[in-house]
């Protein structure tokens, strides 16, 4: 049973050196939905020491709980999802060469060439496409995955087989002012969480919910927030930045103004208003906007549209719970390499932390 | 009815942000109801009566909120770009007005269209606000707008927007006046849900459904009518009666429910309309699959031109559903499959 007591002196966390090496380690383990065990294990090491309870629950969703110190504290749920989008294998066709298919949002197109890790053993692959006799030249335009094969060499076939997951192989790096790394989204959310956890603010409990198979509809976060039940949720994820210059290959188009951009690098934590799956608790908004203000922490607002995160499953359980979210802008998420600026996660966990920290139940008590 | 009708379709409340019209309708139940409360997805729920012996509790669901857009976009020259809140079409905005939840109007505009006849995408449209600056500009991205245009009473016919679903909002708050006003008793324990965002996908009767926990639901709402010159076969027309729904996009209705609901009108000579719809959904989807599952029905109004400016729905249609549900709610339901 859980007790009140004090575990840590509290503190604003900080990104140091020790944060950008857990990020890595993050970002290099391999966790398709369905197969987070390897973030899994990073993330029980981390927070136990945190938490005054720690579970894995039936679905595999990592649920930490550290109590605040004051009497009556909110009941805070901060969702980060471990795994990442990836592929798997599906049929042997001999020779080390075997169909594939995708786990979550990835587009066929971007796939051919690309280095992979196959199954638990990590055996090095790459995606190619067998060669084809045609005439027509513009397949590669349109590659679709009946063009495309994973392959591990003839040596390697045996160490792998149909059902194994797969994922890419990019190695993370820091590049100036940014870093890049496959499954930013959402370990960058994770390593927030951890962070959030290790110097969680007394006046809320925080249930943190490390949760499982969003990329393939919100899942984990579904029972996650049936069984924390909590008074309301922040969720940590990280959203694509369309902020290239702006170009479509359509005459009409050059000069124009990018106005599809989702959110900017470099422009602080995006906070959203409504996406596909959730229209977010304008009193939480409100409360994030507020908060970046009086700190003078930059932040911007993600454009309304598609996409979503786990608070489109978290809000809908029992007697509904108030969500926000709120995440690292990313380039080129969902691809094999994508890039995020230092300064936004600083800013992100910053924000994350002060809005927690000065949460009181009459944000809740305000008409919705 | 008419007055109240008009206020509720002129007061804005796209998904999300009902907070106007849920205060327009507590203001109108607090006299008459005998429990009132908010919950936290901001879904207004009245309690009237607890079940007696053959009772049960039913959860009647008729939703607040109405279509609407929200800003993607301010670009350099104050104009704002937009997507819709809801299954609206690009077809029905351009050359609409608008109006912001902090009280700026505009108007919907188009351009690069390639050929006029042809439907424009949203990323053809703008809304124009009259401002010739992004810092001069009155909406923030994110912000929500609804259409303009003022309610019409052509007698029988009714026009506003957003009569899905205030017209079923108007149904359940004359139903509950009527109960006080006739002392009528029921033998159920009365829920009266005003759900949020039913528009994009029902979602504030899922955890109204669970906090009410029902033995029984009946979804309230406007329905796409059929009686336009090529309309649709299996729908319900303008003047001949609430429909009870058999089937639609997300729900088979109980055949229990749509049995008693058809002999209590045929018993109370009223008349009613049978309809199957293939797309639409209601409230009644999230209520069927709540906690064990639930028994649903839908009474539903039959509307033209819905998720525009100007939809219109039949007074006496509100009238003699407003007659039905008054019939139901004081039968026992007994439930059962044959």
């Amino acid at each position: 049973m859980a007790t009140r007591a004090s575990l840590a002196n509290p503190r604003p966390p900080r990104i140091a050196e020790a944060q950008i090496r857990l990020l890595e380690r993050l970002c290099n383990a391999c966790a398709v939905s369905g197969n987070e065990s390897e973030v899994r294990k990073i993330v029980l090491e981390q927070v136990k020491p945190y938490a005054s309870e720690v579970r894995v629950d039936a679905l595999g969703n990592v649920l930490a709980v550290r109590l605040g110190q004051t009497s009556q504290p909110l009941r805070v749920m901060v969702a980060a999802h471990m795994d990442e989008v990836g592929l798997m294998l599906v049929d042997d066709e001999g020779d080390g060469i075997f169909r594939f298919d995708v786990i979550g949002g990835l587009n066929a197109s971007q796939l051919v060439a690309k280095s992979v890790f196959v199954g638990r053993e990590h055996v090095p692959g790459v995606i190619g496409r067998p060669i084809r006799i045609s005439e027509d030249n513009d397949r590669d335009e349109k590659l679709t995955l009946d063009d495309l094969r994973i392959d591990v060499s003839p040596d390697n076939a045996k160490r792998v087989k149909a059902g194994d997951y797969a994922t890419f192989s990019t190695a993370f790096a820091r590049l100036g002012a940014s870093l890049r790394a496959k499954a930013m989204d959402d370990r960058i959310g994770v390593a927030n969480l951890i962070e959030l956890l290790r110097n969680a603010p007394p006046n809320i409990d925080l249930l943190a919910a490390f949760t499982v198979q969003e990329e393939v509809g919100l899942r984990g976060a579904r029972v996650a927030g049936y069984a924390l039940n909590p008074d309301l949720a922040l969720v940590l994820d990280c959203t694509p930045a369309h902020d290239l210059p702006f170009w479509e290959g359509d005459s009409t188009a050059a000069g124009q103004e990018n106005t599809h951009y989702n959110t900017r690098l470099g422009a602080g934590p995006a906070i959203y208003i409504s996406d596909a799956s959730t229209i977010h608790d304008p009193r939480l908004i409100r409360h994030l906007m507020e908060t970046a203000e009086q700190l003078r922490i930059p932040y911007q607002i993600r454009q309304p549209g598609g996409g979503g995160t786990d608070a489109g499953a978290i809000h809908r359980q029992r007697f509904g719970i108030p969500s926000v979210s709120l995440s690292v802008p990313g380039r080129y998420i969902h691809t094999p390499a994508s890039l995020v600026r230092l300064e936004d996660w600083k800013n992100t966990l910053r924000l994350a932390h002060a809005a927690l920290s000065r949460l009181t139940p009459a944000v809740l008590a305000a008409d919705r | 009815m008419k007055t109240f009708i008009q206020q509720l379709v002129e007061t804005p409340g796209p998904s999300g942000y009902e907070s106007q019209v849920r205060d327009l309708v507590k203001k109108e139940l607090e006299p008459l109801v005998d429990e009132l409360y908010v919950d936290q997805l901001g879904n207004l729920i009245a309690r009237q009566g607890t079940p007696g012996a053959n009772g049960a509790k039913i959860m009647l669901a008729a939703h607040l909120d109405e279509v609407g857009v929200a800003a993607t976009h301010i670009d350099e020259q104050g104009f704002v770009r937009f997507l819709p809140v809801g299954a609206l079409s690009p077809l029905s905005c351009l050359g609409s007005r608008v109006q912001f939840l902090n009280g700026a109007s505009g108007v919907i505009g188009a351009e690069g269209l390639a050929d006029e006849n042809k439907t424009p995408t949203f990323g053809q449209l703008f809304i124009d606000l009259g401002r010739s600056s992004r810092t001069e500009c009155p909406v923030r991205v994110g912000d929500e707008a609804v259409f303009v245009q003022p309610f019409i009473d052509l007698g029988e016919r009714l026009v506003g927007k957003a009569l899905d679903d205030r017209i079923g909002v108007a149904l359940l708050v004359e139903v509950l006046r009527e109960i006080q006003e006739q002392k009528i008793q029921s033998p159920h324990g009365l829920y009266f849900v005003f759900s949020v965002q039913e528009q994009v996908g029902a979602r504030g009767a899922i955890t109204a459904a669970y906090g009410v926990d029902p033995d029984l639901g009946i979804a309230v709402d406007a329905t796409p009518s059929g009686d336009t010159p090529a309309g649709r076969k299996l729908v319900a027309s303008l003047g001949k009666g609430p429909a009870i729904r058999v089937r639609d996009g997300s729900t088979l209705f109980d055949p229990s429910i749509v049995d008693w609901m058809v002999r209590t009108a045929e018993a109370a000579g009223l008349p009613f309309q049978l309809e199957v719809v293939e797309k639409e959904y209601t409230g009644g989807r999230a209520i069927q699959l709540s906690h064990a599952g639930v028994p649903v029905g839908c009474l539903s109004l039959p509307c033209r031109y819905m998720h525009t400016a100007s939809e219109m729905v039949d007074y006496r249609d509100l009238q003699n559903g407003v007659r039905l549900m008054l019939e139901l709610l004081q039968r026992p339901f007994l439930p059962g499959r044959g």
